[in-house]
């Protein structure tokens, strides 16, 4: 027989050794729609082949857990009250690069799916957002299109999305990042699972009917680089969240019905991928007749309807003798419900076309996809970046006011209320905190508590250290949620990496994972749920490696929570987690004023974990006491962004000073070391915070009052309140809208 | 005093609602679904925001001749109350019982923010708790809010005093910076001639809790209840 031609295994994804050992677990050669199912089920998307060895290493346990990280769709974590959370974040860059809005929209409705699959109500969204520079055209256009997708999606389906993070960098521009998390909610422990109880159960399919869409989807677009965009459009699928809307109502009934023992979403792979990891779990085989898939195409082939990816689908498990209440249930809500397969004590995945079978391989073949292990070097062009002096950076014309609203109006700092206003972030009637604050807070009805999410990642920092720069990811995600006063329980991490078929984004995948590791064990938190995006490439150019680390955090009594903005005039300002205002050098590493005000990209990240868990414990404590009127995490741009940012929310000015001189205003405006929040107090109470922060062994220095309708930093800046108020609100909107 | 909540498929405020008029207020609620033929149970019919049945023609357009609002009509020609806000203010107009038309935004964007409205009747079953020229706060979340109506219909509205809530500045002032969607007159929810329907695209459900940002809308529910109390 004549040896597979490469196109057909490109089309899948597939590279020759791992044809062959196909063959060899098979005994054969795969019929052509084997090819398929092994192509979906060993593509990067769903077996993730460079990532799984690194990703056991992630932090797994806590006595919050209620299902394990990998066990099901997504990890669960008790929070209280009877009261647990689902949640995770994914990605889908690729559908998005190749055409935004439905890309982006797609993206939404997968991450519903997979909390709703648990079980749970989806009771929050965010997303994280990377593109180019919004000067080029296209970039705009990209932008548009991914927030429009998000906003036209997200608004129909009564899920409020409550932010996330915008960022622009030129290592995007080819290959844009849009992460969505979700955060669902479940009580009293009626955690669903996504596998059949017992041979003998019926595989059950539910929600849209099936066409040609998105065929190829999880092997084509996400686990190779693509050069020709507009070719692969055709495997974007498109998305209908009315559909979808209706999905989550009649599947959350569906939970609640005697029988129903197993739910999983129908994603990237559509059912090839979610009956199979629904048998895999089981431990059970699969036969599954194509034949009776409602489908809204005529003559399609059992292969494109094992691969399409056509989205509001979901397949559901019931026990023999209890299917027709649900198809009741299904009709009630205009959606059908088809029996498509059972499961079977046989450990075989079998399709079938009516009568004839089209395919039989055992179960463990298809799941078990290899494993690639790597422990490469770092980079010499790493270390040279890494070494790069800060301290001789060349003088600059501009001044520091001048310098200060240039950066208020980089659009990596100016407000993106242009993009939240857009996002229905209020439905359901728990919002506290919207959009546009350190953490989003979502209360939980009928009770005191309230959750905190936050999603984070500096792909600058991790480029220049990977390790660093993820646990940095961690610090921030979680000080973020301490900003409003909630302690972290659990993380979830996409993961947007370039080839993992090379040396440096390999190197980069196992320092960034070691450093997402040491950070949620410095933390005592879990890492529950996650993705992996990797090939995100453009011209043989990677992403910044870019971990984009989503928090969850608790808030035991809702009242006690505090906000970034400043509040009234003659509170005090007090840092935490220095000791004097003005950062050094060292601090400018990877900062937004280096990239912005000195175009450069380089410098050494650093951060101190145990400090780090200290200022936020400290924080956290102030805030349960009753002590802050306000706080705010030092993070992009530095001070005088985050205290700009305080001020312009509360609109009320401030006067930063100190005895310390400011000996270079560069790095002392806008270096952005670590582990630094700025709070604000009753002068009364200024005392007291003090003694706390000095018995905490965290630094703590009172630096500033609040008032007036001035921003003052001790003698270099000097800006009206009403000047750096529209530049921080208004220039996104002024740079996006071309 | 029992309200009765629609719920058409792709709604997404009757929770909201039934939170609001229920667990805040202590009212009774329940839900109606779609294809619900009388409503002869309940004293007041709340018709919720969201997307009826997907809303791809028009919104609410497919809605209005749906069962249930058929049994609306006659509920309001009876002289229940019925009120709708976001989505149920579209599908009042679509189903004529209330004059004027909901189109796209005029900047074309979706829009979620908090609104300021101006309450310009007191003197109707919805408002009755509320004082004439109240500013009250209550968010908007909407695509397409954007109040139109020929002159005519205009004029009718205004003289007979049937714009309820407009949007206004924070000094009380309807001006266009005010209007988020391109609304004629900065028209943010009307009555009809017989003043027992209501529709607004804001969302007085969402303003229920000070910790969810404002409690304005709870009077608007209280109105309602002491209209019935009086006998309408």
């Amino acid at each position: 027989m004549p040896p597979i031609a490469q196109e057909l295994l490109d089309e899948v994804a597939l590279s020759r050794a791992e044809y062959e050992a196909i063959i060899d677990r098979l005994g054969r050669e795969p019929n052509p729609l084997e090819i398929g199912l092994f192509g979906a089920l060993w593509s990067e998307h769903c077996g993730y082949k460079h990532t799984k060895a690194l990703l056991r290493t992630l932090p797994n346990t806590s006595d919050r857990l209620l299902v394990a990280p990998g066990a099901e769709n997504a990890g669960v974590v008790d929070i209280g009250d009877g009261y647990a959370v689902a949640f995770k974040i994914e990605s889908h860059n690729h559908p998005s690069a190749v055409e935004p809005y439905e890309g982006a929209a797609t993206g939404v409705g997968g991450i519903v799916r997979d909390i709703l699959a648990m079980g749970a109500r989806p009771m929050g969204l965010m997303n994280s957002l990377r593109f180019g520079p919004p000067t080029d055209e296209r970039q705009r256009y990209l932008l548009n299109g991914v927030v429009s997708g998000i906003s036209g999606y997200g608004n129909c389906i009564g899920v409020p999305n409550v932010g996330g993070e915008v960022v622009f960098d030129s290592s995007y521009a080819g290959n844009p990042l849009v992460n969505a998390m979700c955060v669902g909610i479940i009580k009293d422990g009626k955690v669903m699972s996504a596998r059949a109880d017992a041979p003998g159960d019926l595989l059950v399919l539910v929600g849209a009917k099936t066409g040609r869409d998105g065929i190829h989807g999880a092997s084509g677009l996400a686990s190779r680089t693509f050069e020709e965009q507009a070719e692969l459009r055709s495997t974007v699928q498109v998305g209908n969240p009315f559909l979808e809307k209706v999905l989550i109502e009649a599947c959350l009934e569906a939970i609640e019905l005697p029988g129903v023992v197993g739910m999983q979403d129908c994603g990237a792979a559509g059912i090839t991928s979610a009956a199979v990891e629904m048998a895999e779990r089981s431990e059970l085989g699969i036969n599954i007749d194509v034949g009776k898939v409602p489908r809204r195409e005529n003559d399609m082939s059992p292969y494109e309807v094992m691969l399409s990816e056509s989205q509001e689908r979901m397949l559901v498990a019931v026990k023999p003798g209890h299917e027709d209440r649900l198809f009741e249930l299904f009709e009630k809500w205009d959606l059908d419900a088809a029996i498509i397969g059972t499961f079977e004590a046989d450990n075989q995945v079998v399709v079938s076309d009516g009568p004839r079978q089209a395919s039989s391989t055992p179960v463990i073949t298809l799941t078990d996809a290899p494993e690639y292990r790597f422990n490469s070097p770092k980079p010499d062009w790493l270390a040279e970046l890494q070494s790069f002096d800060l301290a001789a950076l060349p003088d600059l014309e501009i001044t520091p006011n001048g310098a200060l609203l240039k950066l208020l109006a980089s659009p990596n700092i100016a407000s993106k209320h242009a993009v939240w206003r857009q996002y229905d972030h209020q439905v359901q009637n728990n919002t506290v905190i919207a959009p546009g604050d350190d953490a989003a807070l979502l209360r939980i009805q009928g009770t005191q508590r309230a959750l905190a999410v936050s999603t984070d990642g500096n792909g600058r920092l991790v480029y220049l250290n990977p390790r660093v720069g993820s646990a940095i990811a961690v610090a921030e995600a979680c000080r973020n949620l301490a900003c409003v006063g909630a302690e972290p329980v659990a993380l979830t991490d996409g993961l947007n990496f370039g080839n993992p078929e090379t040396p440096d984004i390999q190197y980069q995948l196992q320092e960034a994972i070691a450093g997402i590791s040491e950070a949620a064990s410095a933390f005592d938190i879990p890492v529950v749920s996650g993705n992996a995006s990797l090939y995100n490439e453009s011209a043989g150019s990677a992403v910044q490696p870019t971990p984009i680390i989503g928090a969850l955090g608790v808030l035991e009594n809702i009242e006690s929570h505090v906000r970034s903005a400043f509040q009234d005039d003659g509170d005090a300002v007090i840092i935490i987690g220095a000791d004097t205002p003005w950062e050094t050098a060292d601090g400018l590493a990877g900062s937004e004023a280096l990239a912005v005000l000195q175009g450069a990209i380089a410098g050494q990240p650093k951060l101190d974990l145990d400090l780090e868990v200290n200022v936020q414990k400290l924080c956290r404590s102030l805030i349960g006491r009753g002590l802050l009127k306000s706080a705010h995490d030092i993070s992009q741009g530095g001070l005088a962004v985050a205290i700009v940012e305080s001020a312009v929310q509360g609109n009320v000015g401030v006067t930063i000073e100190h005895d310390d001189p400011v000996t270079g205003w560069l790095p002392a405006l806008f270096g952005e070391s670590q582990s630094r929040i700025v709070i604000t107090c009753n002068y009364d109470d200024v005392d007291a915070i003090l003694r706390i922060a000095s018995e905490a062994k965290v630094s703590a220095t009172q630096v500033g009052t609040v008032g007036g309708d001035y921003v003052r930093i001790a003698n270099v800046v000097n800006l009206p309140l009403a000047t750096v108020t529209d530049v921080w609100l208004n220039s996104f909107e002024r740079a996006t809208s071309g | 005093m029992k309200f009765g909540i629609v719920i058409f498929p792709g709604s997404w405020s009757e929770r909201d609602m039934h939170y609001a008029v229920a667990d805040v207020l202590g009212y009774q609620a329940e839900y109606v679904w779609h294809r619900a033929t009388s409503l002869n149970n309940f004293d007041a019919i709340l018709l919720p925001g969201g997307f009826s049945y997907g809303d791809h023609l028009r919104c609410g357009a497919i809605a209005a001749h749906s069962p249930v609002m058929a049994a609306v009509k006659d509920f309001a020609e009876d002289g229940g109350f019925v009120f709708g806000s976001c989505n149920g203010f579209q599908i009042l107009c679509e189903t004529g019982l209330l004059p004027g038309a909901l189109i796209r935004n005029d900047h074309l964007e979706f829009r979620c923010e908090p609104g300021n409205l101006r309450v310009e009747s007191s003197h109707t079953p919805f408002t009755s708790q509320y004082s004439d020229g109240d500013v009250v706060a209550m968010p908007i979340s909407h695509g397409e809010g954007n109040y139109q109506a020929d002159d005519e219909t205009l004029a009718m509205l205004e003289s007979e005093g049937r714009v309820i809530f407009r949007y206004v500045d924070e000094d009380n002032e309807a001006t266009p910076k005010a209007n988020p969607n391109g609304s004629l007159n900065n028209i943010a929810g009307i009555t009809n001639r017989a003043g027992n329907v209501l529709g607004m695209m804001p969302h007085p459900e969402r303003a229920c809790e000070t910790v969810l940002g404002s409690s304005d809308g709870n009077p608007l529910w209280q109105s309602i209840a002491a209209a019935v109390d009086s006998g309408g």
